[in-house]
């Protein structure tokens, strides 16, 4: 081999390390190691973000009885499969995979590896060691929607939504009851980006939404793009996953912020004292895994109405899915003193009445 | 509202989404046509994009944002043109490691940038000029960066079919072989439209952290630089038809989100598939004649260069 060939051979070798899979923690004789795969990258400042937060409130909290890695911008599909069979073999105790798509591969590798646990955000199948769990932002949102109904001149809100899956309709539902309890004119007009995170694209679908007479912006997808729109154009928005008040100072009214530090420290802590169990947690208000960004540029009045909404879902006394709902037909499918039972928003593929369009199917 | 008025946004919202693909398409199209096929385009725009980024929020200045992003963008070029030109490693397979580590290197460098805001980059509105309605706004109320990027493309189209250096350039990619034997030095040519190539890419990723969504968010490209590769082979290399098709993809992409504001029921997965479903479309219909393709594409596009002594 001459010179040449080898020098060829060393750069191509030095490229293929950006391959290198993201990797924290050094590795030593660990209590356990929990492992997390990530639909976006850490940096989305959304979703991706806060799990990793959530990652890292688990290294704070247990120390170094804990070793925790993470893989990031993993593909749903076929290689993710892949990327959890790989940490379930690299001697993983726990393996959170946070993002919906993931499902189908989470649970295929569980069944393969009965010694390892598995935690799947936002899906619905389990095992004796696969556990879901997921927080009630619909929460959240309704408490968003009570504020843009109070606040809106145009009666038309903008929502990004990322694809038509139960969680992403039921976010919307819940924000178009919300602004109906103080609004009965207010309508909502939504576009499907399919994608969690394109920032082009999500700051896109907000110009055409605010184009179209919207004036307030809420979005279910993972970058500040359209909340950034929202206060280049002049209108509101809400944050999404985490508080976003940096990329709009005078834009964003609230953020619904998930926090998963608690649930995650308590279920690495039981695989280390060897109590983890199967299960389904369902956490809202309540729970802390779901809280609310501070109400910002709004009148006091409405942040005071916005903050016992707050309190009112937290303690109980207010469901968002109470009766009487209308459908979009207007026939009234919850009757009054009736909850929609979680089974139901789980599987939910329809608007509420003022949500303009049909859900894809 | 008058049907204008209405207009007015949608072509503004498309000269945005538009830009970066023009951009960095300009500069593959040159690299293409001196024979260097680099599919590192995606990577080089995300570089370009962090040290926009950095750069214009370490400094306040949007100007040594953009400075810092061709530089950026020409450094990563750099790397490609060392392996491919002179170890003449596989170019594609470079090509894409180049993307791979763009990826990386972008969102190792940007991790401290994650949660900054930026003020975008001004309009530079033209007193008066701005004010004429509807032709206003769209002509005179636009950033730097869409003016460079029209101007670029004139400057790149000029060059490449009237100019001496143009047409050697397109001899370099026609066959290397030839144009060495008539002593023209390939090797550096390859490099300087390599380069090019690299900065162009990173002038549109400047164009994304800086303008059209001024924040850093690791992997922000989302695939654009993938379509820029795309688009100039929907072009068939000329620079006229890369206008025709980047701004066709950035209108379909807009209009299909407008449509659904609209409430035109047509399922919004086939509208996000629109705009690649138009370019796979054109693509075959161009390759149906073969000739074209051939006529067209640089004869030693991807080929390595073994100077004959």
């Amino acid at each position: 081999m001459n010179l040449r060939d080898s020098l060829k051979r060393a750069a191509g070798l030095a490229l293929a390390g950006g391959l290198v899979l993201a990797a924290a923690g050094a590795m030593a004789d660990d209590d356990i190691k929990v492992g997390f795969v990530y639909v976006g990258p850490i940096g989305d400042h959304g979703w991706t973000y806060r799990h990793d937060i959530g990652r890292l409130a688990i290294e704070e909290a247990l120390g170094d009885k804990v070793e925790t890695t993470f893989v990031e911008s993993v593909k749903e599909g076929a290689d993710a499969e892949r990327v959890i069979q790989q940490l379930a073999a690299s001697g993983h105790d726990l393996i959170f995979t946070t993002s919906f798509g993931f499902m189908n591969a989470t649970a295929k590798v569980a069944k393969r590896n009965p010694k390892v646990m598995f935690e799947h955000a936002t899906g619905y199948k389990r095992s004796n060691n696969l556990s879901t769990y997921m927080a009630r932002f619909y929460e959240g949102r309704y408490v968003s929607g009570v504020i843009a109904g109070k606040l809106t001149e145009s009666n038309i809100v903008g929502y990004v939504g990322s694809f038509p899956i139960p969680e992403v309709v039921r976010g919307i539902n819940a924000f178009m009851l919300g602004a109906h309890s103080v609004n009965p004119d207010v309508k909502i007009k939504v576009v499907w980006v399919n994608s969690w995170y394109d920032p082009g694209k999500e700051g896109d679908a907000a110009k055409a939404l605010i184009d179209q007479g919207a004036d307030m912006i809420a979005q279910h997808t993972d970058s500040p793009a359209p909340l950034q729109v929202a206060e280049n154009r002049g209108v509101m928005g809400f944050g999404q996953a985490s508080d976003m008040i940096q990329f709009a100072p005078k834009a964003q009214l609230t953020a619904v912020i998930d926090d998963w530090n608690g649930y995650y420290v308590a279920r690495a802590k039981a695989v280390m004292d060897g109590n983890w169990e199967s299960g389904d947690t369902w956490g809202g208000m309540d729970s802390g895994m779901v809280a609310m960004a501070p109400f910002t540029n709004m009148p006091d009045d409405v942040a005071k109405l916005a903050a016992e909404v707050t309190e009112a879902i937290s303690n109980g006394t207010l469901h968002p899915f109470q009766g009487p709902i209308k459908d979009q037909s207007g026939k009234v499918v919850v009757a009054e003193g009736e909850t929609v039972s979680d089974e139901d928003l789980l599987r939910m593929d329809w608007y509420v009445m003022g949500v303009e369009g049909k859900v894809p199917k | 509202m008058s049907g204008l008025d209405w207009l007015i946004p949608v072509v503004l919202t498309v000269i945005t989404a538009s830009t970066p693909l023009l951009l960095a398409a300009t500069g593959e199209l040159v690299t293409e046509r001196a024979g260097v096929l680099n599919l590192g385009v995606e990577g080089m725009m995300l570089v370009g994009a962090i040290a926009a980024f950095a750069v214009a929020s370490a400094t306040g200045s949007g100007l040594l944002g953009i400075l810092a992003a061709l530089l950026a963008g020409a450094a990563m070029a750099l790397v490609f043109a060392v392996l491919t030109i002179s170890m003449m490693a596989n170019q594609v397979a470079s090509g894409l490691a180049l993307t791979i580590f763009g990826v990386g290197l972008s969102a190792l460098v940007g991790a401290s940038f994650v949660g900054i805001a930026l003020d975008p980059l001004p309009q530079l509105s033209i007193p008066g000029l701005s004010a004429i309605p509807v032709l206003g706004p769209i002509l005179f109320g636009q950033d730097l960066l869409v003016y460079l990027s029209f101007a670029i493309l004139a400057a790149v189209a000029w060059f490449l079919a009237r100019t001496r250096p143009g047409l050697v350039l397109k001899a370099v990619g026609e066959s290397h072989d030839s144009a060495h034997a008539l002593g023209y030095r390939v090797i550096a040519i390859r490099y300087g439209a390599t380069l090019f190539g690299g900065a162009m890419a990173g002038l549109g990723g400047a164009y994304l952290s800086l303008s059209y969504t001024p924040m850093w968010a690791e992997n922000m490209t989302a695939g654009r630089g993938w379509i820029a590769l795309a688009l100039v082979v929907f072009a068939t290399w000329r620079p006229g038809r890369l206008l025709l098709g980047a701004y066709m993809f950035g209108a379909i992409t807009i209009l299909q989100l407008h449509a659904q504001g609209a409430g035109v029921e047509i399922p919004s997965q086939f509208m996000s598939m629109l705009p690649y479903l138009a370019t796979i479309l054109v693509l075959v219909l161009i390759s149906r004649d073969s000739t074209k393709i051939r006529l067209n594409a640089p004869a030693c596009l991807g080929k390595v260069f073994r100077p004959a002594r």
